[in-house]
Protein backbone atom coordinates (compact mmCIF):
# COMPACT_ATOMS: atom_id res chain seq x y z
CA UNK A 1 0.00 0.00 0.00
CA UNK A 2 2.67 2.64 1.15
CA UNK A 3 4.87 1.15 -2.24
CA UNK A 4 1.82 1.70 -4.65
CA UNK A 5 1.57 5.41 -3.09
CA UNK A 6 5.27 6.54 -2.98
CA UNK A 7 5.28 5.28 -6.62
CA UNK A 8 2.49 7.41 -7.74
CA UNK A 9 3.64 10.05 -5.96
CA UNK A 10 7.57 9.68 -6.99
CA UNK A 11 5.64 10.06 -10.53
CA UNK A 12 3.70 12.95 -9.57
CA UNK A 13 6.92 14.94 -7.87
CA UNK A 14 8.93 14.37 -11.03
CA UNK A 15 6.52 14.09 -13.84
CA UNK A 16 9.49 15.29 -16.43
CA UNK A 17 11.68 12.88 -15.45
CA UNK A 18 9.46 9.74 -15.26
CA UNK A 19 8.14 11.19 -18.66
CA UNK A 20 11.70 10.74 -20.32
CA UNK A 21 12.29 7.58 -18.71
CA UNK A 22 8.14 6.00 -20.39
CA UNK A 23 9.51 8.10 -23.56
CA UNK A 24 12.42 6.47 -24.14
CA UNK A 25 10.82 2.84 -23.02
CA UNK A 26 8.41 3.69 -25.54
CA UNK A 27 10.47 4.81 -28.48
CA UNK A 28 12.51 1.45 -27.97
CA UNK A 29 9.42 -0.70 -27.56
CA UNK A 30 7.96 0.90 -30.77
CA UNK A 31 10.64 -0.08 -32.68
CA UNK A 32 9.85 -3.59 -31.20
CA UNK A 33 6.59 -3.04 -32.39
CA UNK A 34 7.08 -1.82 -36.18
CA UNK A 35 9.21 -5.39 -36.25
CA UNK A 36 5.98 -6.89 -34.94
CA UNK A 37 3.73 -5.45 -37.52
CA UNK A 38 6.87 -6.68 -40.28
CA UNK A 39 6.70 -10.00 -39.05
CA UNK A 40 3.38 -10.49 -38.73
CA UNK A 41 2.52 -9.48 -41.79
CA UNK A 42 5.45 -11.41 -43.45
CA UNK A 43 4.23 -14.31 -41.81
CA UNK A 44 0.67 -14.00 -43.01
CA UNK A 45 2.26 -13.41 -47.03
CA UNK A 46 3.99 -16.51 -46.34
CA UNK A 47 1.43 -18.60 -44.98
CA UNK A 48 -1.45 -17.65 -47.91
CA UNK A 49 1.78 -18.63 -50.74
CA UNK A 50 2.00 -21.79 -48.75
CA UNK A 51 -1.74 -22.45 -48.68
CA UNK A 52 -1.12 -22.67 -52.50
CA UNK A 53 0.81 -25.75 -52.18
CA UNK A 54 -1.04 -28.65 -53.44
CA UNK A 55 0.02 -31.70 -55.02
CA UNK A 56 -1.81 -32.22 -59.04
CA UNK A 57 -2.30 -35.87 -60.30
CA UNK A 58 -3.03 -35.99 -64.12
CA UNK A 59 -4.93 -38.32 -65.45
CA UNK A 60 -4.73 -40.53 -68.42
CA UNK A 61 -7.65 -40.62 -70.79
CA UNK A 62 -8.21 -43.70 -70.21
CA UNK A 63 -8.11 -44.24 -66.59
CA UNK A 64 -11.16 -45.92 -65.20
CA UNK A 65 -13.61 -44.53 -63.05
CA UNK A 66 -13.15 -47.05 -60.85
CA UNK A 67 -9.07 -46.85 -60.74
CA UNK A 68 -9.53 -43.26 -60.14
CA UNK A 69 -11.73 -43.62 -57.05
CA UNK A 70 -9.32 -46.08 -55.89
CA UNK A 71 -6.31 -43.33 -56.37
CA UNK A 72 -8.89 -40.75 -54.97
CA UNK A 73 -9.27 -43.01 -51.80
CA UNK A 74 -5.48 -43.70 -51.52
CA UNK A 75 -4.73 -40.20 -51.69
CA UNK A 76 -7.19 -38.74 -49.26
CA UNK A 77 -6.04 -41.41 -46.78
CA UNK A 78 -2.94 -39.83 -46.09
CA UNK A 79 -2.79 -37.90 -42.71
CA UNK A 80 -1.28 -35.18 -44.22
CA UNK A 81 -4.01 -35.00 -46.89
CA UNK A 82 -6.94 -32.55 -46.08
CA UNK A 83 -9.06 -33.09 -49.31
CA UNK A 84 -8.87 -34.37 -52.95
CA UNK A 85 -10.91 -33.06 -55.19
CA UNK A 86 -11.58 -34.79 -58.58
CA UNK A 87 -11.21 -32.24 -62.04
CA UNK A 88 -12.65 -33.63 -65.21
CA UNK A 89 -11.45 -32.93 -68.57
CA UNK A 90 -14.55 -30.53 -69.02
CA UNK A 91 -14.03 -29.15 -65.94
CA UNK A 92 -10.77 -28.01 -66.65
CA UNK A 93 -11.92 -26.39 -69.67
CA UNK A 94 -14.48 -24.89 -68.23
CA UNK A 95 -11.81 -23.48 -65.76
CA UNK A 96 -9.24 -22.58 -68.58
CA UNK A 97 -12.14 -20.58 -70.54
CA UNK A 98 -12.75 -18.60 -67.28
CA UNK A 99 -9.39 -17.94 -65.82
CA UNK A 100 -7.29 -17.83 -69.42
CA UNK A 101 -9.85 -15.78 -71.16
CA UNK A 102 -7.11 -14.78 -73.66
CA UNK A 103 -7.11 -18.05 -74.93
CA UNK A 104 -10.72 -18.32 -75.27
CA UNK A 105 -11.25 -18.91 -78.43
CA UNK A 106 -8.28 -21.18 -79.03
CA UNK A 107 -10.69 -23.55 -76.46
CA UNK A 108 -13.76 -23.18 -78.60
CA UNK A 109 -11.84 -24.02 -81.65
CA UNK A 110 -10.30 -27.11 -80.65
CA UNK A 111 -12.49 -30.25 -81.96
CA UNK A 112 -11.10 -32.30 -79.06
CA UNK A 113 -10.49 -31.21 -75.76
CA UNK A 114 -6.61 -31.38 -75.02
CA UNK A 115 -6.76 -30.69 -71.36
CA UNK A 116 -6.58 -33.47 -68.93
CA UNK A 117 -8.96 -34.92 -65.91
CA UNK A 118 -6.85 -34.46 -62.62
CA UNK A 119 -6.43 -34.95 -59.19
CA UNK A 120 -5.97 -31.52 -56.96
CA UNK A 121 -4.38 -33.27 -53.53
CA UNK A 122 -5.13 -29.98 -50.62
CA UNK A 123 -2.52 -30.31 -47.72
CA UNK A 124 -3.78 -29.97 -43.94
CA UNK A 125 -1.80 -26.88 -42.85
CA UNK A 126 1.87 -27.58 -41.32
CA UNK A 127 2.05 -30.02 -43.84
CA UNK A 128 2.81 -27.96 -46.73
CA UNK A 129 6.40 -29.45 -47.05
CA UNK A 130 8.68 -30.37 -50.09
CA UNK A 131 9.39 -33.63 -48.01
CA UNK A 132 5.17 -34.50 -47.95
CA UNK A 133 4.60 -32.99 -51.28
CA UNK A 134 7.22 -34.94 -52.85
CA UNK A 135 6.41 -38.34 -51.19
CA UNK A 136 1.97 -37.85 -52.49
CA UNK A 137 3.96 -37.26 -56.04
CA UNK A 138 5.83 -39.94 -56.31
CA UNK A 139 3.25 -42.41 -54.82
CA UNK A 140 0.31 -41.55 -57.10
CA UNK A 141 3.56 -41.71 -60.48
CA UNK A 142 3.49 -45.26 -59.55
CA UNK A 143 -0.37 -45.94 -60.99
CA UNK A 144 0.06 -46.70 -64.35
CA UNK A 145 -3.07 -44.57 -65.65
CA UNK A 146 -1.32 -41.80 -63.85
CA UNK A 147 0.21 -39.39 -66.52
CA UNK A 148 2.20 -37.39 -63.71
CA UNK A 149 2.18 -35.58 -60.57
CA UNK A 150 3.01 -32.19 -60.27
CA UNK A 151 3.96 -29.87 -57.31
CA UNK A 152 5.90 -26.90 -58.86
CA UNK A 153 9.21 -28.50 -57.34
CA UNK A 154 11.19 -25.29 -57.17
CA UNK A 155 8.62 -23.02 -56.38
CA UNK A 156 7.72 -25.35 -53.21
CA UNK A 157 11.96 -25.55 -52.91
CA UNK A 158 12.19 -21.44 -53.03
CA UNK A 159 9.41 -21.18 -50.75
CA UNK A 160 10.82 -23.41 -48.02
CA UNK A 161 13.87 -21.48 -48.01
CA UNK A 162 12.24 -17.73 -47.99
CA UNK A 163 10.33 -19.13 -44.75
CA UNK A 164 13.98 -20.73 -43.33
CA UNK A 165 15.59 -17.34 -43.97
CA UNK A 166 12.39 -15.18 -42.54
CA UNK A 167 12.06 -17.50 -39.62
CA UNK A 168 15.75 -17.16 -38.92
CA UNK A 169 16.15 -13.13 -39.83
CA UNK A 170 12.96 -12.47 -37.89
CA UNK A 171 14.77 -15.20 -34.43
CA UNK A 172 18.29 -12.58 -34.99
CA UNK A 173 16.70 -9.36 -35.64
CA UNK A 174 14.00 -9.88 -33.03
CA UNK A 175 17.08 -10.76 -29.94
CA UNK A 176 19.26 -7.29 -31.30
CA UNK A 177 15.97 -5.01 -31.10
CA UNK A 178 15.06 -6.77 -27.98
CA UNK A 179 17.86 -6.52 -26.70
CA UNK A 180 18.89 -3.34 -27.44
CA UNK A 181 15.15 -2.11 -26.64
CA UNK A 182 16.33 -3.72 -23.02
CA UNK A 183 19.30 -1.97 -22.93
CA UNK A 184 17.89 1.42 -23.74
CA UNK A 185 14.71 0.76 -20.96
CA UNK A 186 17.42 -0.25 -18.51
CA UNK A 187 19.69 2.93 -19.19
CA UNK A 188 16.85 5.35 -19.12
CA UNK A 189 15.57 3.91 -15.85
CA UNK A 190 18.77 3.76 -14.11
CA UNK A 191 19.30 7.37 -15.18
CA UNK A 192 15.48 8.43 -13.45
CA UNK A 193 16.46 5.93 -10.37
CA UNK A 194 20.83 8.15 -10.27
CA UNK A 195 19.19 11.02 -10.17
CA UNK A 196 16.94 10.36 -7.04
CA UNK A 197 20.15 8.39 -5.15
CA UNK A 198 19.94 11.14 -2.29
CA UNK A 199 16.54 10.02 -1.53
CA UNK A 200 17.35 6.37 -1.26
CA UNK A 201 20.75 7.24 1.05
CA UNK A 202 17.64 9.35 2.99
CA UNK A 203 15.78 6.46 3.50
CA UNK A 204 18.43 4.33 4.09
CA UNK A 205 19.53 6.70 6.84
CA UNK A 206 16.34 6.83 9.11
CA UNK A 207 16.52 2.98 9.27
CA UNK A 208 14.48 1.82 6.10
CA UNK A 209 15.08 -2.07 5.03
CA UNK A 210 15.97 -2.35 1.58
CA UNK A 211 12.78 -4.20 0.44
CA UNK A 212 10.90 -1.10 1.58
CA UNK A 213 13.15 1.38 -0.47
CA UNK A 214 12.75 -1.09 -3.65
CA UNK A 215 9.41 -1.51 -3.63
CA UNK A 216 7.96 1.84 -4.40
CA UNK A 217 10.79 2.74 -7.17
CA UNK A 218 9.89 -1.05 -8.87
CA UNK A 219 6.44 0.02 -9.05
CA UNK A 220 7.34 3.18 -10.37
CA UNK A 221 9.79 1.05 -13.08
CA UNK A 222 6.76 -0.85 -13.98
CA UNK A 223 4.83 2.09 -14.21
CA UNK A 224 6.94 4.11 -16.30
CA UNK A 225 7.52 0.81 -18.67
CA UNK A 226 3.57 -0.11 -18.95
CA UNK A 227 3.33 4.06 -19.93
CA UNK A 228 6.11 3.84 -22.31
CA UNK A 229 4.41 -0.02 -24.15
CA UNK A 230 1.15 1.73 -24.47
CA UNK A 231 2.79 4.94 -26.33
CA UNK A 232 4.60 1.91 -28.03
CA UNK A 233 1.31 0.46 -28.93
CA UNK A 234 -0.03 4.23 -30.16
CA UNK A 235 3.16 4.66 -32.17
CA UNK A 236 3.07 1.32 -33.71
CA UNK A 237 -0.67 1.49 -34.59
CA UNK A 238 -0.56 5.28 -35.83
CA UNK A 239 2.17 4.18 -38.30
CA UNK A 240 -0.30 0.81 -39.19
CA UNK A 241 -3.36 3.07 -39.75
CA UNK A 242 -0.86 5.16 -41.69
CA UNK A 243 0.54 2.69 -44.37
CA UNK A 244 -3.03 1.05 -44.59
CA UNK A 245 -4.05 3.98 -45.84
CA UNK A 246 -1.62 5.55 -47.98
CA UNK A 247 0.61 2.47 -49.03
CA UNK A 248 -0.85 -1.09 -48.83
CA UNK A 249 -2.86 -3.42 -47.18
CA UNK A 250 -1.49 -4.53 -44.01
CA UNK A 251 -3.08 -6.85 -41.49
CA UNK A 252 -2.50 -5.07 -37.55
CA UNK A 253 -0.62 -7.66 -35.09
CA UNK A 254 -2.87 -9.96 -32.87
CA UNK A 255 -4.53 -8.63 -29.75
CA UNK A 256 -1.98 -11.27 -27.45
CA UNK A 257 1.09 -9.84 -29.14
CA UNK A 258 0.04 -6.72 -27.92
CA UNK A 259 -0.82 -8.08 -24.23
CA UNK A 260 2.97 -9.31 -24.52
CA UNK A 261 4.43 -5.92 -25.23
CA UNK A 262 2.55 -4.31 -22.53
CA UNK A 263 3.86 -7.01 -19.78
CA UNK A 264 7.14 -6.72 -21.60
CA UNK A 265 7.40 -3.30 -20.93
CA UNK A 266 5.95 -3.19 -17.14
CA UNK A 267 8.42 -6.38 -16.50
CA UNK A 268 11.34 -4.85 -18.02
CA UNK A 269 10.76 -1.29 -15.82
CA UNK A 270 10.42 -3.10 -12.83
CA UNK A 271 13.42 -5.34 -13.76
CA UNK A 272 15.48 -3.00 -14.67
CA UNK A 273 14.81 -0.36 -11.83
CA UNK A 274 15.42 -3.37 -9.41
CA UNK A 275 19.01 -3.60 -10.66
CA UNK A 276 19.68 -0.12 -10.78
CA UNK A 277 18.19 0.28 -7.01
CA UNK A 278 20.30 -2.69 -6.14
CA UNK A 279 23.32 -0.88 -7.14
CA UNK A 280 22.68 1.74 -5.15
CA UNK A 281 21.30 0.02 -2.25
CA UNK A 282 24.65 -1.40 -1.91
CA UNK A 283 26.53 1.95 -2.45
CA UNK A 284 25.01 4.20 0.91
CA UNK B 1 29.69 10.08 13.81
CA UNK B 2 29.98 7.75 10.61
CA UNK B 3 31.47 4.73 12.55
CA UNK B 4 28.14 5.00 15.45
CA UNK B 5 26.24 5.40 12.69
CA UNK B 6 27.78 2.34 10.93
CA UNK B 7 27.82 4.38 7.74
CA UNK B 8 31.75 3.77 8.18
CA UNK B 9 33.42 1.23 9.70
CA UNK B 10 36.71 1.28 11.17
CA UNK B 11 39.97 0.09 9.77
CA UNK B 12 40.70 -1.65 13.13
CA UNK B 13 38.93 -2.56 15.95
CA UNK B 14 35.54 -2.63 16.61
CA UNK B 15 32.68 -0.13 17.23
CA UNK B 16 29.49 -1.82 19.24
CA UNK B 17 26.37 0.14 18.98
CA UNK B 18 23.25 -0.97 21.14
CA UNK B 19 24.43 -4.71 20.64
CA UNK B 20 25.29 -4.50 17.32
CA UNK B 21 28.73 -4.93 16.28
CA UNK B 22 30.20 -3.18 13.64
CA UNK B 23 32.32 -6.44 12.31
CA UNK B 24 29.70 -8.21 12.46
CA UNK B 25 27.25 -5.83 10.33
CA UNK B 26 26.07 -6.30 7.00
CA UNK B 27 24.25 -3.59 4.45
CA UNK B 28 21.05 -5.74 5.28
CA UNK B 29 20.59 -5.16 8.72
CA UNK B 30 21.97 -1.85 8.78
CA UNK B 31 18.29 -0.92 9.67
CA UNK B 32 18.23 -2.05 13.21
CA UNK B 33 21.17 -0.08 14.27
CA UNK B 34 19.72 3.16 12.68
CA UNK B 35 16.80 2.96 14.16
CA UNK B 36 18.17 2.87 17.49
CA UNK B 37 20.33 5.87 16.98
CA UNK B 38 19.10 9.51 15.46
CA UNK B 39 21.11 11.17 13.34
CA UNK B 40 21.34 14.88 12.22
CA UNK B 41 23.72 16.20 9.28
CA UNK B 42 24.79 19.80 8.52
CA UNK B 43 22.93 19.80 5.49
CA UNK B 44 19.94 18.44 6.89
CA UNK B 45 19.45 15.60 4.26
CA UNK B 46 15.91 16.40 3.96
CA UNK B 47 13.26 15.27 1.00
CA UNK B 48 12.99 17.80 -1.24
CA UNK B 49 9.39 18.56 -2.89
CA UNK B 50 8.21 17.12 0.43
CA UNK B 51 6.44 19.03 3.58
CA UNK B 52 8.07 19.00 6.61
CA UNK B 53 5.53 16.69 8.41
CA UNK B 54 6.11 14.09 5.12
CA UNK B 55 9.66 14.12 6.38
CA UNK B 56 9.20 13.08 10.28
CA UNK B 57 5.93 11.09 8.25
CA UNK B 58 8.71 9.07 6.34
CA UNK B 59 10.63 7.50 9.54
CA UNK B 60 7.20 6.84 11.07
CA UNK B 61 6.58 4.91 7.53
CA UNK B 62 9.43 2.97 7.42
CA UNK B 63 9.49 1.36 10.56
CA UNK B 64 5.62 0.15 10.35
CA UNK B 65 4.21 2.71 12.36
CA UNK B 66 0.14 2.10 11.89
CA UNK B 67 -1.27 4.97 9.49
CA UNK B 68 -3.51 6.38 12.08
CA UNK B 69 -0.78 6.88 14.47
CA UNK B 70 1.56 8.51 11.96
CA UNK B 71 0.08 12.22 11.55
CA UNK B 72 -0.80 12.80 14.99
CA UNK B 73 3.15 11.87 16.31
CA UNK B 74 4.76 13.70 13.25
CA UNK B 75 3.00 16.64 14.20
CA UNK B 76 3.33 16.37 17.88
CA UNK B 77 7.27 16.09 17.03
CA UNK B 78 7.29 18.95 14.98
CA UNK B 79 5.53 20.38 18.21
CA UNK B 80 9.03 19.61 19.94
CA UNK B 81 10.88 21.32 18.14
CA UNK B 82 9.04 24.83 17.73
CA UNK B 83 7.54 23.83 13.99
CA UNK B 84 3.57 23.34 14.96
CA UNK B 85 2.98 26.25 12.20
CA UNK B 86 5.58 25.00 9.74
CA UNK B 87 3.85 21.32 9.05
CA UNK B 88 2.57 21.92 5.57
CA UNK B 89 5.83 23.75 4.37
CA UNK B 90 7.82 22.33 1.97
CA UNK B 91 11.18 21.71 2.95
CA UNK B 92 12.39 24.65 0.23
CA UNK B 93 10.07 26.89 1.83
CA UNK B 94 12.23 26.66 5.26
CA UNK B 95 14.64 28.58 6.76
CA UNK B 96 18.24 26.95 7.62
CA UNK B 97 17.07 26.75 11.51
CA UNK B 98 14.02 25.20 10.31
CA UNK B 99 15.27 22.69 8.40
CA UNK B 100 17.35 21.72 11.17
CA UNK B 101 14.49 21.84 13.40
CA UNK B 102 12.59 19.32 10.82
CA UNK B 103 15.78 16.85 10.76
CA UNK B 104 15.96 16.78 14.56
CA UNK B 105 12.11 15.87 14.72
CA UNK B 106 12.53 13.00 12.20
CA UNK B 107 16.13 12.18 14.24
CA UNK B 108 13.56 11.53 16.78
CA UNK B 109 10.67 9.97 15.43
CA UNK B 110 12.15 6.61 15.58
CA UNK B 111 12.36 7.17 20.17
CA UNK B 112 16.80 6.45 19.43
CA UNK B 113 18.73 5.80 22.52
CA UNK B 114 21.08 8.48 21.44
CA UNK B 115 20.94 11.29 19.25
CA UNK B 116 24.03 12.35 16.94
CA UNK B 117 24.47 15.31 15.69
CA UNK B 118 27.44 16.29 12.80
CA UNK B 119 27.85 19.70 12.99
CA UNK B 120 24.34 20.43 13.12
CA UNK B 121 24.57 24.36 13.56
CA UNK B 122 27.91 24.67 10.64
CA UNK B 123 25.13 26.08 8.15
CA UNK B 124 23.02 28.41 10.25
CA UNK B 125 23.26 31.80 11.80
CA UNK B 126 24.05 32.59 15.33
CA UNK B 127 20.63 32.98 16.57
CA UNK B 128 19.62 29.63 14.83
CA UNK B 129 22.22 28.43 15.94
CA UNK B 130 21.70 29.02 19.67
CA UNK B 131 18.10 27.89 18.97
CA UNK B 132 19.27 24.19 17.94
CA UNK B 133 21.50 24.26 20.96
CA UNK B 134 18.77 25.24 23.01
CA UNK B 135 16.67 22.29 21.62
CA UNK B 136 18.82 19.72 21.93
CA UNK B 137 19.54 20.66 25.73
CA UNK B 138 15.37 20.45 26.21
CA UNK B 139 15.72 16.91 24.04
CA UNK B 140 18.97 15.92 27.03
CA UNK B 141 16.52 17.33 29.76
CA UNK B 142 14.10 14.05 28.86
CA UNK B 143 17.00 11.63 28.99
CA UNK B 144 18.22 10.88 25.77
CA UNK B 145 21.82 10.97 25.25
CA UNK B 146 22.96 14.11 22.77
CA UNK B 147 26.20 13.28 20.98
CA UNK B 148 27.46 16.79 18.68
CA UNK B 149 30.40 17.17 17.07
CA UNK B 150 31.63 20.66 16.03
CA UNK B 151 34.81 23.01 15.10
CA UNK B 152 33.51 25.83 16.32
CA UNK B 153 35.07 26.49 19.99
CA UNK B 154 33.17 29.58 20.77
CA UNK B 155 29.93 27.74 20.51
CA UNK B 156 31.53 25.02 23.03
CA UNK B 157 32.70 27.67 25.50
CA UNK B 158 28.99 28.91 25.73
CA UNK B 159 27.82 25.30 27.55
CA UNK B 160 30.48 24.85 29.88
CA UNK B 161 28.56 22.58 31.47
CA UNK B 162 28.62 19.99 28.52
CA UNK B 163 30.88 16.93 28.82
CA UNK B 164 33.28 17.86 26.11
CA UNK B 165 35.63 15.49 23.70
CA UNK B 166 38.36 15.89 22.15
CA UNK B 167 39.41 14.09 19.07
CA UNK B 168 42.62 14.75 17.21
CA UNK B 169 43.41 12.73 14.07
CA UNK B 170 40.74 10.04 15.56
CA UNK B 171 42.50 9.50 18.53
CA UNK B 172 40.54 11.09 21.98
CA UNK B 173 43.28 13.31 23.81
CA UNK B 174 40.74 14.84 26.20
CA UNK B 175 37.28 14.37 28.23
CA UNK B 176 36.09 17.14 30.36
CA UNK B 177 34.39 14.56 32.72
CA UNK B 178 37.54 12.53 33.12
CA UNK B 179 39.59 15.77 33.58
CA UNK B 180 37.17 17.07 36.58
CA UNK B 181 37.74 14.12 38.59
CA UNK B 182 41.22 14.10 38.41
CA UNK B 183 41.09 17.58 39.46
CA UNK B 184 38.84 16.99 42.33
Amino acid sequence: MYAMREAIAGVRRAPVLIGLSSGMVGMALFVVGLFSLATYNLQIALAAIEERVEVVVYLRDDARQSEIDHLLGELADYPEVSRVNYVSKRDALERAQRELPEFGQLFVDAEVNPLPQSLEVELRPGNRTPDVVERIARGARNYPFVEDALYGEEWVDRLFALRRIGFASTAVLGAAFALVAALIIGTALRIAIFARREEIYIMRLVGARNGFIRRPFILEGAMAGLAGGILAIVLTYTTYRGVYAYLFEVAWIPGGWVGIGLLAGALFGAASSGVAIRRHLREV
Amino acid sequence: MSLIHMADYPTSGEVRVSGFSSARMTGRDLWKVRRRVGMVFQDFRLLPGRSALENVALVLEVTGTPRKAIQPKANRLLDQVGLSGKAGALVEELSGGERQRVAIARALANDPYILLADEPTGNLDDRATRGILDLFWDINATGMSVLMATHDLELIRRYPHARLFELDQGKLVYDSAAADTEAS
